[in-house]
């Protein structure tokens, strides 16, 4: 991860930058004194958080990031508690961090902008997988392409150098790989729970110890991916 | 009055001795900028602007751990913002203490 300091005062971000080789992968490509340089950087760099003052002459923390039309992930950094309220109305604030700044609180606002960044990127998936969903899956048999819809599908055995895909309504025989298939159906419907097999989640009719009951199928679950199987489940 | 210390710095530190010099350098050179244009606003009577260099001053009292102090300078701000000089007097005194302070440094 990669990030920048915009502060008017130098001693803010010495202080700042010297947090950051506290911090992992945590790469301080440059710095600014007034957010007016800042927003040249930006337009010609990737910039993954921005550490960014409040109070700066002319042309404030809140100007700059009206400013911007896709901002990064932002951690506000103030003297003053009492613009936490109206920073938490963008999106794009993480944290809200009060002068001075101490490690453990440091560490904290990096760890909320990790996690926003691996939100933004699961939403992004699900997104995609929306629109995939809407479109069925053709596979190649004898020659002709068949269309399958694919929230019909409730298993996918691997067999050999074959798949057998299973719907409600018809099996398929399909020369391909459980890899080469897992990559064309959506995440929040499908997971491989086994090395020989992937299954509808939605399609679930009960799980015991390590298999579950799928239609009128019992699948193996493989111990690696059963934490993942157990999140995926609205448990009560 | 508290006296202020180097307890943040050397803890943001954890040791590293080029930090803590650098850091020192900037706040000295700072401190003094940040004074002198203070002090040009207020005689001004532009107290807006001593306003705005009261909150820059705020956060050399609290790296310096003047935790009273910082309280003082806070509502000294506030009360610029309303067009106030009360506490000008104790701010003087906070400003006198750390420039005798940084220059033991």
């Amino acid at each position: 991860m990669n990030c920048i300091i915009i502060d008017d005062e130098a001693t803010a971000r010495a202080i700042i930058k010297q947090l950051c080789t506290k911090i992992d992968n945590l790469v301080v490509l440059n710095e600014f004194a007034n957010a007016i340089e800042a927003i040249k950087f930006l337009n010609q760099h990737e910039v993954d958080l921005i550490f960014l003052d409040i109070h700066m002459p002319s042309f404030d923390g809140f100007d700059f990031i009206q400013t911007l039309k896709n901002p990064p992930r932002i951690v506000m950094t103030s003297s003053d508690p009492n613009f936490a309220i109206e920073a938490f109305e963008y999106e794009c604030i993480v944290d809200y961090l009060i002068k001075p700044i101490l490690l453990p609180r440091f560490e904290k606002a990096i760890q909320k902008s990790k996690s926003s960044a691996l939100k933004q990127r699961v939403s992004g998936i699900s997104e995609t997988n929306e629109s995939v969903t809407e479109n069925e899956l053709y596979v190649n048999i004898d020659r002709r392409l068949i269309k399958i819809d694919i929230p019909s599908i409730y298993l996918i055995e691997a067999k050999g150098d074959y798949i057998l895909i299973k719907t409600e309504d018809k099996n398929y025989m399909v020369h391909s790989t459980l890899k080469k298939i897992e990559e064309k159906l959506p995440i929040t419907l499908f997971l491989k729970v086994h090395r020989s097999y992937i299954i509808n989640v939605k399609k679930i009719i009960d799980i015991e110890d390590n298999s579950v009951l799928i239609n009128r199928d019992v699948i193996p679950v493989s111990r690696s991916n059963r934490p993942e199987l157990m999140q995926r489940l609205n448990l009560l | 009055m508290e006296s202020p210390n180097l307890s943040y710095i050397k803890n943001l530190s954890g040791g590293d001795i080029p930090f803590e010099t650098k850091v020192i350098r900037i706040l000295k050179e700072e401190f003094a900028e940040e004074k002198k244009t203070y002090y040009e606003n207020l005689k001004k009577g532009d107290l807006k602007l001593t306003a705005s260099n009261v909150h820059k001053l705020k956060h050399k009292l609290s790296i310096l751990s003047l935790e009273k102090g910082y309280q003082i300078a806070e509502t000294f701000e506030n009360n610029l913002r309303e067009n106030n000089t009360d506490l000008s007097k104790e701010f003087d005194t906070i400003l006198n203490t750390i420039t005798t302070y940084l220059k033991q440094l």
